[in-house]
């Protein structure tokens, strides 16, 4: 049997260096578009202000993702050795989207990014422009493959299960490039990205602008900031991440768990703003609830329903009953392949493999489950719902503030009048680690909300991983920890010192701070807010 | 095209792969070696990581980009050879997050002892990768104690510590060589003055112990190591099953492809040429055909080491017929076609925009140019 705590921990590693990696990632994947967006200000307009905003958001951009490639290779070889059964029982398909990624996209954004820094004075005014263009493309298209990935694993579609090879295999690459979960996850994921560099953006030149310095530089950056955090904010909310979860089992777990739905409820179903959760009686306390709201959201439609926790239940248990004739036929075909009758057997019951496989957590042989373990293993398919509930309410309110204070910087930057509303610059100002908490929690509710699966519906956590002991993995997320911590306090304080120095930082004489101390040089070790 | 010529296809591209990681990105760990030796001072350091300043994340894709073939190609290897190397990963990855970090933010500030560092930071990041990388090869030529249950769930049993014997370790020492003769060769392309005669200096030294080590490796595996050999019938069209076989372990297995196919000897001929020329041409200060000699000299050490394992990827020292081969590791026929059709329309794209960047960044970066651009260079 595998050890729980074994597979615990390695979940543990996972969740902490994959939130630690998407600490990066968004501003890396939105910051490249306005750096292309200010870019293209700059070659057509031709005024040098622009190319000091490309090339400041730049600096600021460089720092971020150097980040961002220390973390991603961890991501990229994590699978192999952490999750060596997940990555042997779907690699045939998971794999593919991940290579896809590097030949396609990371090629492209990491070759142009070094031109980006460094082949200003070596490459005519468009070309350079082009480099950017290329280079934000990349990033963007990274996101494309890894969600799609990502999306796979939601909603398995296009394969099949191989009991030769014993794993699954892949019969529609197509159909899992177009899969509806991933396309609309990567829309949502983006336009997030976006969100997050647009408010980066936004609030460092609100505050600039509070201290009264670079102007002029503070009030460009502003305005484009507004505008494409305005356009971000609407898309991030509108094309949420919901659109996707009318499509897939998977995802009907995640709503029911995320709106705390325990019981089918007649269509529309009502949306619920706040309540407690109580897992102990499968029912809400103090329940505040909006009619109709969750099923228009959710169905797009007045008369679907939308499946609650106690019929999701059922539904599983009888697929995990089902499941168990899957496994015992799949174990004779592994002694005997040409044994017909197995085969005849598993064909009729396959589409419940993973569903006879969540019992494996609890009996070595799945035959002999008692029905205290069925219950058990119906019950662990449903997450728990405090934390999805929460999480997933704390991000949508995010999510209206940042198109509330979007909406008002847009509007104020239209009137030309923004620098006066010093509540909206320091709204802007304290915002800025907002959409890196939103994008943090909708991480949770995606991936958490899909335990107790890796592969939903085919592959449960509980047999992905590798076969470690506990000790190899505590030992080895302690140094995650220790190294990533020491990484981030040293990105911070070179990303606010630079952030405080401002545009002087790139030495060009005409910025805060650089006539008193002339050339604009920086003095070693200076504070930042001394120069 | 059938199964079989993808399956070989398949591993002719992992080793291109691997090939072009050990040329681009191993320049760039070469200079980071060599970085706290030849730059005397914080502006000698700086022209030295100038070099590849522009270059190094691409060429650190090739890196990913192999892990994501493998992961795609060969499930089963990426599976079990990252999760039996667990801690020769971890460390390696730890060493190369020195990488991207010591490149960017090292000339952020000017604190002698933050740079010198980051400086070291390079280096780690620089020589740690390759050695574990090159203890790695050794092993699988060795074969490696894992096995197979019912379900296809692999079991390492070994330690990390068992990693580190004699073979192994003399691997590391061929493979950070290598590297380093690679990275010297690519700095007498691109400096000038002091730090070229240093590199020159350190092309030589290097070239000598990758011939010298290579020998002895390649000794060592005609006298004294086991190879592997496949005792059952195959049929290489058949699907994946690695315990659909029998394998033994038997002595002087590594040199039966030597035999078979005579051509296949070749390729370490070639490898040993390759490198006395480059060591040759660094004398003569022809800098360019000492790179693309150690350039070739990186394509015959891991085409020798592939050659002389065929069909074996990692073969299995405890189970041997756990042992994992180009016929039984790979992924399905679809998987394996599509993968080759994206890699036949990106590679050249990748190698096209590649060049390019090279070209226009190309010239020797000397000191007056990074006291000319303090605030722009890394």
């Amino acid at each position: 049997m595998i050890s729980t705590e074994l597979v615990d921990i390695s979940r543990l590693q996972f969740a902490v260096t994959a939130l630690y990696h998407f600490l990066f990632v968004p501003l890396t994947i939105g910051l490249a578009v306005m750096l292309v967006a200010m870019e293209l200000t700059y070659v057509t307009t031709g005024r040098p202000i622009y190319k000091d905003m490309v090339k400041f958001w730049g600096k600021l951009f460089s720092i971020n993702f150097a980040l961002g490639v220390t973390t991603g290779i961890t991501m990229e070889f994590q699978f192999g050795t952490n999750w060596a059964y997940y990555s042997h029982y779907v690699g045939d398909i998971f794999g593919a989207p991940l290579a896809i990624e590097g030949l396609m996209a990371f090629f492209l954004e990491s070759t142009f990014i070094g031109l980006f820094f460094f082949g200003w004075d070596k490459l005519s005014r468009w070309k350079h422009f082009m480099v950017t263009v290329f280079m934000a493309l990349g990033s963007n298209l990274s996101a494309l493959w890894i969600l799609i990935a990502n999306g796979w694993m939601q909603n398995p579609i296009g394969t099949e299960f191989s009991f030769i090879t014993m794993r699954m295999e892949m019969t529609d690459f197509w159909s899992i490039v177009f899969n509806p979960v991933a396309q609309a996850k990567f829309v949502h994921t983006v336009s997030a990205g976006y969100v997050t560099a647009a408010l980066f953006v936004l609030g460092i030149s609100s505050y600039y602008l509070l201290k009264g310095r670079d102007l002029d530089f503070a009030r460009r950056s502003f305005r484009i900031a507004a505008g494409f955090g305005f356009a971000s904010a609407l898309s991030v909310i509108v094309l949420g991440d919901e659109s996707g979860y009318s499509v897939g089992e998977a995802q009907h777990t995640k709503l029911a768990a995320m709106e705390a739905m325990w019981h089918t409820e007649p269509a529309p179903a009502p949306f619920v703003v706040f309540a407690l959760p109580n897992e102990k009686t499968q029912t809400n306390d103090y329940e505040l609830k909006i009619p109709y709201v969750l099923g228009l959201i959710g169905t797009r439609s007045v008369s679907q329903t939308i499946p609650g926790i106690a019929e999701i239940k059922e539904k599983n248990r009888a697929r995990i009953v089902n499941g168990v004739i899957a496994v015992k036929a799949l174990e004779q075909l592994r002694k005997d392949k040409t044994n017909t009758a197995a085969l005849a057997t598993f064909n009729a019951h396959k589409d419940d493999l993973g569903f006879g496989l969540l019992l494996k957590k609890y009996t070595e042989d799945v035959a002999a489950a008692t029905p205290e373990m069925i219950q058990q293993a119906v019950d662990s398919t449903i997450p728990k719902i405090a934390p999805m509930f929460w999480s997933f309410r704390i991000m949508v309110a995010l999510g209206f503030l940042f198109l509330a204070l979007f909406s008002f910087a847009l509007l104020y930057s239209i009137k030309g009048n923004f620098i006066e509303k010093r509540w909206l610059l320091r709204w802007a100002l304290w915002f800025i680690p907002m959409p890196w908490v939103a994008a943090e929690l909708g991480w949770i509710v995606a991936e958490y909300g899909r335990q107790p699966w890796t592969i939903y519906g085919v592959l449960p956590t509980h047999l992905s991983v590798s076969s470690l002991t506990p000790g190899n993995v505590y030992a080895s997320l302690a140094g995650f920890v220790a190294f990533y911590t020491a990484l981030l306090i040293v990105e911070m304080y070179l990303m606010v010192k630079y952030a405080r120095i401002g545009p002087s930082s790139l030495g060009t004489g005409k910025y805060h701070g650089e006539d008193q101390l002339g050339g604009g040089a920086i003095p070693a070790g200076a504070p930042a807010d001394k120069i | 095209m059938d199964y079989e010529s993808l399956k070989l296809i398949w591993w002719l591209l992992v080793g291109v792969l691997l090939i072009g990681f050990a040329i681009m990105d191993g320049h760039d760990m070469g200079v980071g070696t060599l970085l706290p030796f030849i730059g005397k001072n914080d502006l000698e350091r700086r022209a030295v990581i100038n070099t590849v300043a522009p270059h190094w994340e691409g060429n650190q894709v090739w890196f990913v980009t192999a892990g994501g073939a493998i992961f795609a190609a060969w499930p089963l290897i990426y599976a079990t050879a990252f999760s039996g190397f667990y801690w020769a990963m971890m460390a390696a990855l730890w060493a190369l997050f020195f990488r991207p970090v010591g490149f960017t933010y090292r000339s952020k500030i000017k604190n002698p002892t933050w740079r010198s560092t980051w400086d070291w930071g390079l280096f780690i990041g620089g020589a740690v990768p390759p050695i574990i990388f090159g203890v790695a090869f050794g092993n699988l030529l060795l074969g490696v104690p894992f096995q197979f249950d019912d379900t296809l769930r692999s079991t390492y049993t070994g330690t990390f510590w068992q990693l580190l014997n004699p073979f192994g370790l003399l691997a590391g020492v061929v493979s950070l060589s290598m590297v380093t003769f690679q990275g010297a060769n690519y700095l007498m392309l691109r400096t000038e003055g002091d730090i070229y005669r240093r590199v020159r200096t350190a092309s030589l030294i290097f070239g000598l112990a990758t011939l010298v080590t290579f020998a002895l490796a390649g000794l060592w595996i005609m006298k004294g190591i086991d190879g592997f050999a496949i005792t059952s019938h195959i049929n290489p069209n058949a699907l994946p099953d690695p315990l659909d076989k029998t394998v033994v372990k038997e002595t002087g297995a590594w040199m039966k492809n030597y035999t078979t196919y005579a051509w296949a000897m070749w390729v370490p001929i070639t490898t040993f040429i390759a490198i006395a020329l480059g060591i040759m041409f660094a004398r003569l200060h022809k800098a360019w055909m000492a790179f693309i000699a150690s350039s070739v000299t990186c394509a015959g050490i891991i085409g020798t080491a592939g050659v002389s394992m065929f069909p074996f990827l990692m073969p299995s020292s405890s189970d041997p017929r756990s042992s994992l081969t180009v016929w039984d590791s790979v992924s399905s026929e679809l998987t394996l076609g599509l993968m080759l059709g994206a890699t036949v329309v990106f590679m050249p794209l990748i190698i096209f925009y590649t060049s390019w960047a090279y070209k226009v960044m190309w010239g020797k970066v000397t000191t007056d140019f990074i006291k000319a651009n303090d605030h722009s260079v890394y």
